[in-house]
């Protein structure tokens, strides 16, 4: 007999971690960015996407609304604002 | 059944004693155990192997208390261990001694002493007693024949052809001295 | 083949007849002679596997945990110490059901330090969900390695086996042992095709996070399928039997017990002992048997009530104490029995003190006579004070 043992790849992203997200979220302003990825390294869900200037966005099905971009970003080009529950069906 | 201790230093072969007597005694068809007890595990401690021989299967695992023969590879051992105390009535003992080594004076059990030590360095070369020995316990004992013996140390040894002639003719010269 | 082999050698020609892809070990007596060996076949080029050198116990552990894990049969051994070092690997193995197997060359724990035989080593990590097989010579040793295997590696059951040596007692010891065939081994044992490994082609985790809502449901596969073991011991063990000619993979083996007034249960080498005593006892009209346990885990229980079942005086002797309680065998087969039957637990031959004839017979008088649940046998009253003091 056997229980859980193993699992496939990619099998984390049935958890989608946005839930977990309460009062704050990212906004990419989309100004200042100079492409330095700091924001798409640090984010420890990696739901950060991006490869050129003012054009990074997060996948907000697995933010955490943890900050960690914004705290990095050198620029301050990325604010934490109250969570709004329409943005997140935008993305 | 019978059981022999072997009495030496660590370091001096008594294990290996133990085995070449004991694969020649699987020639003969008998089952044997051999095994060592090691004290202080260091080179020079006395330390014992044992060895049971029967027509059958051994199955006792305990240490040997009671010999029935006892083979002494060093001669200083022979007063500081008592190796002679708890040997059997009509027991039988093989043992190396030199010069001056004094032998208790023990009724009922029959000594067979030889400078064996002498012997393997006049031979081998240097004083490994071991082979001259167990030439000496097949004659004083006859429980194991000097062939099997032989063709044990030849095994034992194959590997190193420059010690095995020495070694089949300590055993032939240890078996002649007693 | 018949050689009058040392049993460290034999049991690595027995691990060597399994062909392990992967052998990792750390040294320590009086295991060190089954992979020195082992070593030098790879190096003679005898056998075609990888030895894998490490820093400890633990990383020889977690080695074969990862070579297993990949697919491929993979060997291991340690002893006291070291085993207990692996302990917390060996839970890991088990809990990923990676059908390793370790060859437990039993020797006492520190402190104070001792590299003698008992049985508290491997009896620690008894509930690791490794199976534990103890051997009473090493005949029984050779084929207890390549028997549980198979057992082992059954796509149902691919869990982790032990096989307990007595340390210096086998591993040490000398005698006739009859070394199998490779060719029947290899007919006994097929390749080992596990049902799931580490496949670049095929990813996956494991070892993954078990959750309260997923952990107990692994503990009760694994607890099931150790039960399921049980049934499977015999079958195997009648397969090896009909090709191998012995019946050495058995949950029990019971010597003379079927007539007898007074039963002792051991594991092990002592059990030999046991056995000629129970014979010179029956001589002189004492109805005595032994019941011997060769599957620790999984604990066979239904085999030992039955075997137990005409036994008036029961003595159960450990090599090894649950301190604080009792010895660990009598206090399973204690708690089998109904409370008519006269039980009583001994402990011997804890670092090497060695049990002679004189000892299994003053347990078997003490068994008849009264009752005890932790009997120290052979005890050196001179050594014990009532205040700290030095030597």
């Amino acid at each position: 007999m056997f229980s859980i043992l193993a699992a496939k790849p990619k099998s984390s992203q049935r958890n989608k971690t946005g839930s977990w997200r309460s009062t704050k979220m990212p906004r990419f302003n989309g100004k200042e960015c100079i492409n330095c990825g700091l924001c798409k390294f640090i984010c420890p869900e990696g739901c950060i996407v991006g490869k050129e200037k003012n054009q990074y966005s997060v996948d907000f099905d697995y933010c955490k609304g943890c900050g960690l971009c914004a705290y990095i970003c050198p620029k301050n080009d990325i604010e934490m604002v109250e969570n709004k529950q329409e943005e997140n069906k935008e993305k | 059944m019978k059981e022999i201790k072997i009495f030496a230093r660590a370091g001096q072969g008594a294990i290996t004693t133990a085995a070449i007597l004991g694969e020649a005694l699987f020639y003969e068809d008998k089952f044997s155990y051999a095994f060592p007890h090691f004290g202080a595990a260091r080179m020079g401690a006395p330390m014992n192997a044992f060895l049971r021989f029967d027509q059958k299967p051994i199955r006792l695992r305990s240490q040997i208390y009671n010999p029935d023969y006892i083979i002494v590879i060093d001669p200083t051992l022979i007063e500081s261990e008592k190796c002679f105390n708890n040997l059997k009535d009509q027991g039988k003992a093989v043992v190396a001694v030199r010069k001056n080594t004094q032998i208790p004076d023990k009724k009922d059990i029959t000594i067979s002493s030889l400078e064996a030590e002498k012997i393997a360095k006049d031979i081998i070369g240097r004083p490994f007693a071991n082979t001259v020995l167990l030439g000496a316990f097949a004659k004083a004992t006859e429980e194991v024949k000097l062939d099997s013996i032989l063709k044990s140390v030849e095994a034992r040894f194959k590997s190193k052809p420059a010690v095995l002639d020495k070694n089949l003719a300590a055993v032939k010269k240890g078996y002649a001295s007693v | 083949m018949k050689k009058f082999l040392e049993g460290s050698f034999a049991m690595a020609q027995a691990a060597k007849l399994c062909r392990p892809g992967v052998i990792a070990a750390y040294p320590i007596t009086p295991q060190t002679h089954i992979v020195e060996n082992l070593a030098q076949f790879i190096a003679d080029g005898k056998l075609d596997a990888k030895s894998v050198n490490v820093e400890s116990e633990h990383s020889a552990a977690s080695c074969v945990l990862g070579s297993q894990a990949a697919g491929v049969r993979s060997f291991t051994c340690s002893s006291s110490q070291g085993l207990i070092l692996m302990s917390e690997v060996l839970f890991c193995i088990a809990g990923m059901r990676l059908p390793v197997m370790l060859v437990c060359a039993n020797r006492a724990l520190s402190a104070p330090i001792n590299i003698w035989n008992d049985q508290q080593d491997s009896i620690a990590v008894r509930d690791a969900g490794w199976m534990q097989f103890y051997a009473e010579n090493n005949q029984e040793a050779v084929d207890l390695i390549i028997a549980s295997h198979k057992i082992a590696e059954n796509s149902k059951v691919m869990l982790p086996a032990m096989v307990c040596v007595d340390g210096f007692i086998l591993t040490h010891g000398m005698e006739v042992v009859d070394i199998p065939d490779q060719k029947d081994v290899d007919n006994f044992l097929p390749s080992y095709n596990p049902p799931y490994k580490l496949d670049p082609e095929n990813p996956m985790s494991f070892g993954l996070l078990g959750t309260p809502d997923v952990y107990q449901e692994t503990r009760y596969a694994i607890q099931k399928t150790l039960e399921d073991v049980l049934g499977m011991v015999p079958k195997v063990g009648k397969e090896y039997k009909d090709k191998f000619g012995r019946d050495s993979l058995r949950l029990v083996e019971e010597y003379k017990t079927s007539d007898a007034e007074t039963v002792l249960v051991a594991m092990g080498s002592v059990c030999g002992t046991i056995k000629d005593i129970v014979d010179t006892e029956r001589e002189k009209g004492k109805k005595i048997g032994l019941l011997k346990i060769v599957s620790y885990r999984p604990f066979p229980k239904e085999a030992i009530i039955k075997a137990l079942k005409p036994a008036k005086n029961i003595g159960v002797v450990d090599k090894d104490i649950s301190l604080g309680s009792d010895g660990a065998l009598y206090s399973e087969i204690n708690s089998l029995l109904p409370s008519d039957k006269k039980v009583s637990g001994f402990v011997a031959g804890l670092g090497g003190r060695d049990i002679k004839p004189t000892t299994v017979k003053e347990i078997i008088e003490l068994t008849e006579k009264e009752q005890n649940s932790c009997k120290f046998v052979d005890l050196n009253k001179d050594i014990l004070w009532e205040k700290f003091k030095t030597i």
